[in-house]
């Protein structure tokens, strides 16, 4: 270890060995991101799944909508290589297309559940006193309204505002709303833990004020447990989404995502489980991809794993 | 040596009670812990003030009082003329500067996602006037080749070092905004005993070198020994014996102190066994419920039925030339090596 060579107060210090730079937290995270495998694993299932998103007909020609009842529960033929489901619709097609909506409520609803998680976790936890006890209480009552009643009530509610065709943006609204929970409490105990310990003490021994604090060291030291959360909280409103569209406050109309098609299938588990596991094997790899990236990016923001 | 203007630091009968509560959302006070109750304390330009004390004396609530990381319950925290308790906002931060703390535990109290060179360079960040923006990593560099390290190593994390070099970068960090007054809070009990002495000699020669002054906190006794001018003991929130440190290491007046003195180990082995042991029965009283009258009377094997009514005020004795809390205070040889 070079580090001994510091000890020895008098000598005086060796000139910085050539090549070694100065750099950020960014670019050493980025350094280590870029030898980790999983990171890219995750990557490019990710990217396969957003260009599905995007542009599916870069991956079929077939229409999702195009079903006939006489190729019901048929095997894989031709450009349906995952079959046909109990509508006679093409599986492969129904997936590559699900994937739009599917990933466009997770992510979005995620986005919006850890915004308010965050802040709400982060003010009870750092302020503590009578704010967090309502914040804490309010948090109690919201975990005690019943998930599928709450979504029932609020979707119902926000699908019948103008301007909401399709019924994604009341989804997204319902599963943040109604998400938000855990990620607060696990950001209320880690901020409560970070907010202890005594470089936050030596911070304010030197005068630094409240936003250094809470940005610079509460909130880098207590971000590591509610991102895994939200990791999770992702898969989860995926499913959810599905729930919600098969009881009518969900997606509208013609609409397709994995959820729907998953819901759709499981009443024929067996007579054909493929309708079932393909749509189940890109959410749950999707799902896998957004928490292996979110793994290998905490670890690489975390100095003391390099 | 002693004339007043040469204080930098003083306390007036500093006072911290720490208030016990029921009930969630509509708390009561049942009761308070008291954890400093009352220390007058008196801190000379270059001075090291040493204050020893067993785990739960109020040592390091008395630290965080001093640097303003509590307020107190009563009295004045003076520095430079200055009354800190009363301080707040921008002047509590400008004051702030005077006075800066080396923590007890070098482990926890770096940030670990942040580099040295970000760590010992918070204080310019909160503090723009201090070093012009141009000059701050000169100036990092500047405090880490001071504390004896290698001023390369900006860019490393904490994790990166050992215990004894973190505990550089923590007197580096309280070095950077120059201050008059350094309170180690134990700075050297979690390190191993062959470091201790590495850092326990840098705080001296940065001492001489920087004309600091010291509030030395720790319950090593040869630790305090070393390096202290003057010594303050404490039990239970309140101090019981203080004097110049020959004073209290040979002459000890107060029976805690020589309780005290007596448990500390003797490097000679043909003396062991044969000084005089003083072993105390007991526990520390809670701070929460302090006896009556002197606080030490329940583990005092000098307690009369007077000291449970009549508290002892520290000061001078018939037979303590220094001040004294003991109503029977008296010079007791309890060790010499």
């Amino acid at each position: 270890m070079s580090d001994m060579n510091a000890l020895a107060a008098e000598t005086p210090a060796p000139p910085s060995p050539a090549g070694r730079k100065s750099r950020s937290l960014a670019a050493d995270a980025w350094h280590d991101l870029r030898r980790s495998k999983i990171f890219w694993a995750a990557l490019v299932i990710i990217v396969v799944v957003l260009l599905m998103a995007i542009w599916p007909s870069l991956f079929t020609s077939a229409d999702p909508h195009d079903c006939v009842l006489s190729r019901r529960h048929r095997g894989a033929s031709g450009g349906a290589i995952f079959g046909y489901d109990y509508q006679g619709c093409d599986v492969y097609a129904k997936t590559v297309y699900g994937a739009r909506y599917s990933i466009l409520v997770g992510v979005c609803s995620v986005l919006l559940a850890g915004v308010i998680g965050l802040t709400v976790g982060l003010a009870a936890g750092y302020f503590g006193g009578w704010l967090d006890a309502l914040l804490s209480r309010f948090v109690d009552v919201m975990l005690g309204v019943p998930f599928l009643l709450g979504a029932i009530v609020l979707g119902k509610r926000l699908a019948a505002e103008p301007g909401n065709s399709n019924g994604v943006l009341a989804v997204t609204l319902t599963l943040g709303i109604l998400g938000w929970t855990t990620g607060a409490r696990v950001m209320r105990s880690s901020v409560i833990e970070a907010k202890n310990q005594d470089y936050v003490a030596a911070a304010r021994m030197v005068g630094a004020g409240p936003a250094r604090l809470i940005f610079r060291h509460v909130l880098p030291n207590a971000m590591a447990p509610f991102t895994v959360v939200l990791t999770i909280l992702l898969g989860i409103n995926i499913a959810s989404e599905a729930t919600l569209s098969f009881l009518g406050v969900g997606l509208k109309g013609d609409a397709v995502s994995w959820g729907i098609s998953i819901s759709e299938a499981t009443g024929y588990v067996r007579v054909a489980p493929g309708p079932l596991i393909w749509p189940s094997v890109f959410l749950a790899a999707t799902v896998l991809a957004f928490i292996m990236l979110g793994d290998a990016v905490r670890d690489a923001f975390d100095p003391k794993l390099r | 040596m002693s004339d007043a203007s040469d204080l930098v630091l003083e306390t007036r009968n500093l006072v911290k009670h720490f208030p016990i509560t029921q009930g969630v959302v509509f708390k009561s006070k049942v009761g308070a812990v008291r954890a400093v109750d009352g220390v007058d304390l008196q801190l000379r330009r270059g001075e090291t003030l040493g204050i020893v004390g067993e785990s739960g004396c109020g040592k390091s609530t008395l630290a965080k009082l001093l640097v303003s990381l509590e307020k107190p319950t009563s009295g004045e925290v003076i520095v430079r003329g200055e009354n800190m308790a009363r301080l707040s906002g921008q002047s509590l931060r400008r004051a702030r500067r005077n006075i800066q703390m080396v923590l007890q535990d070098p482990y926890t109290s770096l940030n670990p996602r942040m580099t040295v060179g970000d760590i010992i360079g918070e204080p310019f960040a909160v503090h723009p006037d201090a070093v012009p923006r141009a000059g701050r990593a000169r100036a990092v560099q500047e405090l880490l080749d001071l504390v004896g390290l290698n001023p390369d190593h900006v860019n490393r994390y904490p994790h990166q070092f050992s215990g004894g070099q973190r505990q550089r970068i923590g007197i580096a960090r309280a070095l950077a905004l120059r201050p008059e007054i350094i309170v180690c809070d134990e700075p050297v009990s979690a390190l191993d005993v062959s470091i201790q002495g590495q850092v326990i000699n840098l705080l001296e020669s940065l001492q001489h070198e920087l004309g600091l002054s010291y509030i030395f906190i720790a319950h090593d006794l040869s630790v305090v020994r070393h390096i202290s001018d003057r010594v303050a003991v404490m039990y239970l929130g309140k101090i019981v014996e203080s004097g110049y440190h020959l004073a209290i290491y040979e002459q000890p007046t107060h029976p805690y102190t020589q309780a005290l003195l007596s448990a500390v180990p003797v490097p000679d082995p043909r003396l062991r066994g044969r000084r005089d042991l003083i072993e105390l029965e007991g526990d520390v009283p809670s701070p929460a419920d302090p006896p009556s009258g002197c606080r030490f009377r329940t583990r005092c094997w000098k307690a009369q039925p007077y000291c449970a009514d009549h508290e002892p005020l520290l000061q001078i004795r018939q037979r303590s030339p220094h001040p004294s809390a003991c109503h029977y205070a008296e010079i007791r040889d309890v060790i010499r090596y």
